[in-house]
């Protein structure tokens, strides 16, 4: 027997086509946005993976050290070092900044590490770790600085000595790694204009500048500059210890707050990116019942456009199956084509967005699916009409 | 139309129609592969060499003065005259500044009186001791001539024991004559030592260089009053500039005094300064977790600033032959470390031991490792045992163009 989709598709399969390649670029679009909610997540996620840590050791009473912030002392890790089950420790600051190189600047956090340490990066691309203990950056390569480049954080200018991939905050903006001491520098340290002010200030403080006592002001001075402040300490917890077991004497004998990898996760998640998340994911609902309804529309008007050759099919006596089925088959070969060039279009202009997208397999299974549900269900819409035409038509007309 | 070409030109459709089918799911499933989670993770690949290491330190510090003084009073006073301002060069015993003497000068003057005074006491003491010579001779031979005549019984005894009495007094008033005389001598004594002292003290309000320099700071202005300590001018000798250095204490094994080193300064970062380690302090720094050396310059530096930043490198003894690996490649895995080495086209986790590393990322392998086995330097994404990796030249376009060697 002959298909009749099939002929009908031959007849006018320019048409087809391209009603086809619009309906995937449509799904391409809802299929990109589903990516960038997956990515947003998975930027989240990122950061906690890259940073090594089984434990978030931060200030008593917050969520630091990426939805709040969050200061403490940098010899508290050597504390934190001594509690049972504490494979490494490490301080780590975070700091969100723009970072100049010559003209232009990139927007980027700069993270203080102590190199080989929990919160280091893990795998390069280019270049080679960081081995000098000052002046030295590793860079993600979404900031677009290259190897060799001179960058400008502050007051000192660094090195670009290495670059790593898929190192993001948060928010997505690309790492710079820098030395823990620089960074506190860079974070505490204030600038020049109020370090003079200060000295005035404190020079013009009577208790500080005793005439009989030579050397106070210098002391309370210098007491003023020191930065040995930390955002938080990453914690690797060693073999045979659970996370939380070392957590609770660190919050309970070091007044501190520590978080394993869950609660981290639900702070990012849950409350870090939680209104820009349903931001996405409401802009995704409307755009997947646009496009449902496209779709709809779509192949009602190509069953509308040909009611009268449906009419001539009755007039011969084809079954209302046969015509059905018809229907329901181009439909479904829309969806099909539509699913395929959307699917390809979403990973090929994924890599070009500037945040990071990602496409799952499991969303893209779930979209296909979808697609040929809301494809069926159209159909029928069209098939009703097809049904419901009287073969007079076909004459009538 | 007739019929065969009608039949031809629905053939035309169809296999064009197949034809783009065929395009849409090869190019699909193209792409799925090579980009997406599917795709494998491009990797570049290195091997390990045998060779030494030159490992070296690195470090920070500020320039600093090793010879300097801070000139003050000894005593709580106000600053006469301040003679020398910052930048002047100034020579062993100059005057640099004087204290205001207060009352001293007439203090000088009451001990130069009380000289004088003494010195007259001193003649008086001399006369009075004359007087008392002349006396007792007189009373000597008086006794001397009555007691001839009191041998032939011309006088009597009681006439010859009031001549005896009167030679006695004479002698005790010669001696005390003598004493006095003597003590006027000490009197006089006293009042020049005094004199000298007080000079001494005169003297001390003057602020001389004690060596050859360039004075550094002026701390205080005539007028202003210091207390004992607090330094009216500082000066420098810009002979004995040198770098004091802190390293980390991790990487500070190995620094040891006389080792080669090359500084940088902040002013002038094209050139580099030929340095040797003068001193490795015995102390470090407990909160700062850093060790402190001393560089000093082979040649005198010109042009630089106390508390000007420097950038040092020290070089270590060059290591025994091992064998080499990029630093980039190490990986830790929990308390671990290892590498990504290839094994028929896949990675897998081999554990290493590691020894020094140099400043330009490169790793000496102890254990774990033979020579000649490829592995991976840089991948793209984390990798796990018996990932597909792609083997590619560089990552990132640019790398190519870095001195890192692969």
């Amino acid at each position: 027997m002959i298909s009749l989709a099939g002929r009908d598709i031959l007849h006018s399969w320019p048409k087809f086509v391209l009603t086809g390649m619009g309906l995937g670029l449509l799904i391409g679009v809802t299929l990109s946005m589903a990516g960038v909610y997956r990515g947003m997540v998975d930027d989240a996620e990122a950061l906690l993976t890259n940073s090594g840590a089984d434990l978030w050791v931060v200030q008593k009473d917050t969520q630091g050290p990426y939805a709040e912030s969050s200061s403490i002392k940098d010899d508290i890790v050597h504390g934190i070092e001594g509690m049972p089950g504490v494979a490494l420790a490490a301080n780590v600051t975070y700091l969100n900044m723009q970072v100049q190189r010559g003209s232009d600047e990139a927007r980027a956090m700069v993270v203080g590490i102590e190199p080989g340490k929990p919160g280091s990066p893990a795998h390069l691309v280019a270049g080679r770790p960081l081995t000098r203990s000052h002046y030295e950056a590793v860079a993600d390569v979404k900031t677009g600085f290259s190897l060799g480049d001179r960058i400008r954080i502050r007051r000192h200018e660094y090195d670009v000595v290495g670059l790593t991939q898929r190192m993001v905050s948060s928010g997505g903006d690309p790492m710079v790694f820098i030395p823990l001491k620089d960074a506190q520098e860079a974070q505490f340290l204030k600038d020049n204009d109020a370090i003079v002010n200060d000295r005035a200030r404190t020079a013009a403080n009577p208790a500080f500048n005793r005439p009989g006592v030579p050397g106070l002001l210098d002391a309370a001075i210098s007491s003023q500059t020191s930065s040995h402040s930390v955002n938080a300490v990453l914690v690797q917890v060693r073999e045979g210890f659970s996370p939380e077991q070392v957590a609770e004497p660190i919050r309970r004998w070091k007044h501190l707050e520590a978080y394993d990898r869950a609660g981290m996760e639900d702070i990012l998640v849950a409350k870090l990116i939680a209104t820009s998340a349903k931001q996405i994911g409401m802009f995704l609902v409307i755009l997947a019942l646009v496009s449902a309804a496209i779709v709809a529309f779509i192949i009602y008007t190509m069953t509308m456009g040909k009611i009268r050759e449906i009419a001539v099919l009755k007039l011969i006596g084809t079954s209302n199956a046969t015509i059905a089925s018809m229907i329901l088959q181009q439909a479904m070969g829309l969806g099909l084509i539509g699913f395929f060039v959307g699917k390809l279009s979403a990973t090929l202009w994924a890599p070009v967005f500037p945040k990071y997208v990602l496409l799952l397999q499991s969303d893209a299974l779930r979209g296909l699916a979808v697609v040929m549900l809301i494809c069926a269900l159209a159909s029928t819409l069209a098939i009703r009409v097809a049904i419901k035409v009287d073969p007079a038509e076909a004459i009538g007309g | 139309m007739d019929r065969p070409v009608k039949l031809s030109s629905s053939l035309k459709r169809r296999l064009l129609l197949g034809g783009l089918t065929v395009l849409l799911f090869g190019l699909f499933f193209f792409v799925m592969l090579r980009s997406g989670p599917l795709a494998p993770i491009k990797v570049t690949v290195g091997q390990a060499k045998e060779g030494s290491l030159a490992p070296e330190l690195f470090g920070i510090g500020t320039v600093e003065a090793r010879r300097n003084w801070m000139i003050g009073p000894t005593v709580a006073g106000r600053v006469l005259s301040v003679k020398v301002d910052v930048g002047d060069v100034v020579v062993a015993g100059q005057l640099l500044a004087e204290m205001d003497p207060v009352d001293l000068d007439q203090r000088m003057a009451s001990l130069d009186a009380a000289i004088e005074r003494a010195k007259s006491a001193q003649s008086a003491t001399a006369a009075q001791q004359a007087d008392a010579v002349a006396r007792r001779e007189l009373a000597a031979s008086n006794m001397r001539r009555n007691l001839d005549l009191a041998d032939k019984n011309f006088i009597s005894s009681g006439a010859l024991e009031s001549f005896a009495q009167a030679k006695a007094s004479a002698d005790a008033a010669l001696d005390s004559a003598r004493a006095n005389a003597a003590g006027s001598v000490q009197d006089l004594n006293r009042a020049k030592a005094d004199r000298a002292a007080l000079a001494q003290q005169r003297a001390n309000v003057r602020l001389v260089a004690p060596s050859g320099g360039v004075v550094s700071a002026r701390d205080a202005e005539p007028g202003s009053t210091v207390v004992a300590g607090q330094s009216v001018l500082r000066v420098i000798d810009p002979a004995s500039l040198w770098v004091k250095l802190r390293v980390d204490q991790g990487r500070s094994g190995g620094l040891a005094q006389g080792l080669k080193a090359r500084i940088v300064l902040r002013s002038q970062p094209q050139i580099t300064h030929a340095a040797t380690v003068a001193r490795v302090e015995l102390l470090g720094d407990s909160v700062t977790e850093e060790r402190i050396a001393q560089l000093s310059f082979d040649k005198a530096a010109r042009g630089i600033s106390i508390g000007e930043m420097a950038e040092a490198t020290i070089q270590l003894p060059s290591t025994d032959k091992s064998l080499i690996i990029p630093a980039a490649s190490i990986q830790r895995q929990g308390a671990s470390t290892g590498v990504w080495r290839m094994e028929l086209g896949k990675p897998v986790f081999a554990l290493v031991k590691v020894g020094t590393a140099s400043l330009d990322g490169q790793i000496q392998v102890l254990d774990g490792l033979k020579l000649g086995d490829e592995i991976v330097v840089y991948s793209q994404k984390p990798l796990s045992t018996g990932a597909r990796v792609q083997v590619v030249d560089s990552i990132v376009k640019s790398a190519g163009s870095s001195g890192v060697a692969q």
